[in-house]
């Protein structure tokens, strides 16, 4: 965990939209390591797709606008013009979408598929190529590879495209490799066999993994670290431990609040965090959940630094002017917040 | 498949037969239609128009009619009331000539219509795209008629580039083949370059958002390799309906404004005479010329379709 192999550093994207400018990501600033699975969590439109796509470059268009860096391995990929980002794309930096119902192409075999991105990298002739598919394919667990290289997607089960997109996602071993809500379209079952399969192929070699999810679960199982996004900046971050032994953010106490537990009698209502995200085209001066946060106070107006708040963990940071004592009494009273109670320890 | 060409082998008869009914219906509703005068001339006498119904057995009833003109069609004896010609030597003789006309053409719209509705996708908003469509409503709204005349005007009688009408058979000379069906060919497709580019156009574009494509960009493949394979190979499919139906009737006689215009001796010529002559036997075997290949061609379309999506299965 010592050398870094991703540093994004200040990055900003925002969008042209007709109702003005929509700043999708304002300020994020983390770092993956070798080996290590970051975990990048929030509500839908807090800007953690958005983050990932645009360190593909799939976020590129006449509307979009970017600043800060992102650098794998030393290559900036912000500013990186087209052809090195499609050298990179597929080879050094790879993805998994949330749907792959509709992320393979439907009038093409699977093999072909996987075939085709590893021709976009490498001389190597078809054949070879589709042997190649279909050694990646047995590696993910799909059986009958070599009769079912030949299938079209529509063949498959919505877990078995899933897993054609992991070998077309590993086929060049990549040394990041981007989860964006992999188990998301996916039944319950199927879920945890998929997270098994990214975690022992991804943790076979040093690669870096960015898990992106709304799925508090997933997230205790894979990640070493995690990222709290909320309105496009990030508002938390530590390890899997800090975050949800001791969340420091008002918004991560709302989001751990609101997974139902086995260990506790069941909530007569689900909780949840009241109101709704702001509008990112006209976002509230200072910190971005004080409009919701129960816990608002005067300083609030003024947007808080992502800065380390316990001296006791230095790779815990939050944005949040509260004192880290007075969060612990006011977490201890709601009860429910931390996966132990009084996680003061 | 063979329950697919069976089923459409007989939708096809029961097509043609319907028709060849309505069609035949037709001039039986037609206020002073009387073939028997037509034949016998402009100065025949009342027994001479007599004789001439009795011979060719208008006085009959309708279905024996119907049945006759069916069968003398299915024989190769028909002959149209005008010319005394037969009908079926003449649809030999000049479908080469439609041909000529209409495949090259095809080929031609085809091609450009890909290629421009291709380029204004990739530039949607831009100048090339804005330019394109203006052409594209100029190609779609101008009458062939017009267009046709135009471009002979301009082309033949101005410039002198091309001849003015006319037909050289491709086997005795290509060049002058090529030479003399230059604006035919530009005529006909002018209005489905414009029509079929923006088809294609707003198909690419709504492709464009999928997350197939996205994957494939994400592949690291080249924009051109993920226009190509993957935004182009799902936006053909519209266009091959279009297409097929498009064809057929042009193969059938449609083009006939634009063989009247330039004189060439086609399917379609003949056809635009016989309807000014009411002329019932070559009307009838043209319309169910055009519903063979309206038929024919939407069956091929559907394998064509079936062909670029293997989500599709062909069933009758």
């Amino acid at each position: 965990m010592n050398e870094e192999l991703l540093e994004i550093e200040d990055l900003e994207v925002s969008f042209a939209t007709e109702d003005g400018l929509l700043r999708a990501v304002s300020g994020v600033s983390f770092t993956v390591s070798r080996g290590e699975t970051v975990a990048i969590v929030g509500e839908s439109g807090s800007g953690k797709s958005v983050t990932v796509m645009t360190l593909m470059g799939l976020t590129r268009s006449p509307n979009s606008r970017f600043e800060g860096t992102a650098r794998l391995q030393g290559e900036d990929l912000i500013s990186a013009p087209e052809h090195v980002l499609e050298s990179i794309r597929g080879k050094e930096i790879a993805m998994i979408f949330q749907d792959p119902i509709s992320a393979l192409s439907p009038v093409q075999r699977v093999g072909t598929q996987i075939a085709e991105q590893i021709r976009a990298h490498e001389k190597i002739s078809k054949a070879e190529a589709r042997d190649r598919a279909i050694e990646l394919m047995g590696r993910v667990g799909i059986p009958n590879a070599k009769e079912r290289v030949r299938a079209y997607p529509h063949e498959f089960s919505g877990g078995m495209r899933q897993r054609v997109m992991i070998a077309m996602a590993l086929s060049l071993s990549p040394s990041v490799l981007i989860a964006d809500e992999p188990t998301t379209a996916l039944d319950v079952t199927i879920q945890a066999q998929i997270l098994s399969e990214i975690r022992r192929l991804s943790t076979d070699d040093d690669k870096g993994v960015i898990f992106v999810t709304h799925d508090l679960g997933v997230v205790a199982d894979i990640a070493d670290r995690v990222l709290v996004m909320y309105a496009g900046r990030l508002v938390e971050q530590g390890t899997v431990d800090e975050i949800f032994y001791d969340p420091q953010h008002p918004y991560t106490w709302g989001l751990l609040g609101s997974v139902t537990r086995v260990d506790r009698d069941p909530p007569r209502r689900l909780p949840a965090i009241p109101g709704q995200p702001p509008s990112l085209v006209r976002a509230p001066q200072g910190c971005p959940f004080q409009p919701r946060c129960p816990h608002a106070f005067d300083r609030c107006r003024e947007l808080p630094p992502l800065t380390v708040r316990l001296p006791e963990a230095p790779g815990h940071l939050d944005r949040c002017w509260l004192e880290p004592s007075v969060k612990r009494a006011k977490r201890e009273a709601a009860g429910r917040i931390g996966l132990t109670e009084g996680a003061a320890s | 498949m063979t329950r697919f060409i069976t089923r459409r082998a007989f939708s096809a008869i029961l097509l043609l037969f319907a028709t060849s009914v309505v069609v035949f219906g037709i001039f039986e509703v037609i206020p002073s239609y009387n073939p028997a005068r037509a034949i016998a001339g402009r100065n025949a006498t009342a027994t001479t128009v007599a004789q001439v119904s009795e011979k060719f057995g208008f006085d009959k009833p309708i279905y024996v009619q119907y049945g006759n003109t069916m069968k003398l069609i299915f024989t190769g004896q028909v002959i149209d009331y005008s010319d005394n010609l037969n009908v079926v030597d003449q649809f030999s003789q000049r479908f080469p000539v439609t041909l000529s006309l209409v495949v090259p053409a095809a080929i031609l719209w085809m091609l450009a219509a890909i290629l421009l509705g291709s380029l204004s996708a990739l530039r949607a908003g831009g100048l090339l795209d804005r330019g394109l469509m203006v052409a594209a409503i100029v190609g779609v709204s101008i009458p062939v008629f017009l267009l046709a005349a135009v471009l002979l005007y301009a082309f033949a009688f101005r410039l002198s580039w091309f001849p003015n009408t006319g037909y050289s058979p491709l086997l005795s000379n290509p060049a002058q083949w090529a030479y003399h069906l230059v604006l035919p060919w530009v005529a006909i497709a002018a209005l489905s370059i414009g029509f079929y580019s923006r088809v294609l156009r707003s198909n690419a574009l709504d492709v464009i958002n999928q997350d197939f494509v996205r994957t494939a960009r994400a592949k690291g493949l080249s924009q051109r390799q993920v226009f190509v394979r993957h935004v182009l190979r799902n936006s053909l499919m519209p266009i091959v309906t279009l297409f097929g139906l498009d064809f057929a009737t042009l193969l059938g006689g449609a083009a006939l404004v634009t063989e009247t215009v330039f004189n060439l001796p086609g399917i379609g010529q003949y056809e635009a005479t016989a309807i000014g002559n009411l002329d019932v036997p070559p009307i009838m075997v043209g319309a169910m010329f055009t519903a063979f290949f309206v038929v024919l061609f939407s069956a091929l379309s559907d394998v064509v379709y079936a062909l670029l999506d293997p989500r599709i299965r062909l069933t009758g």
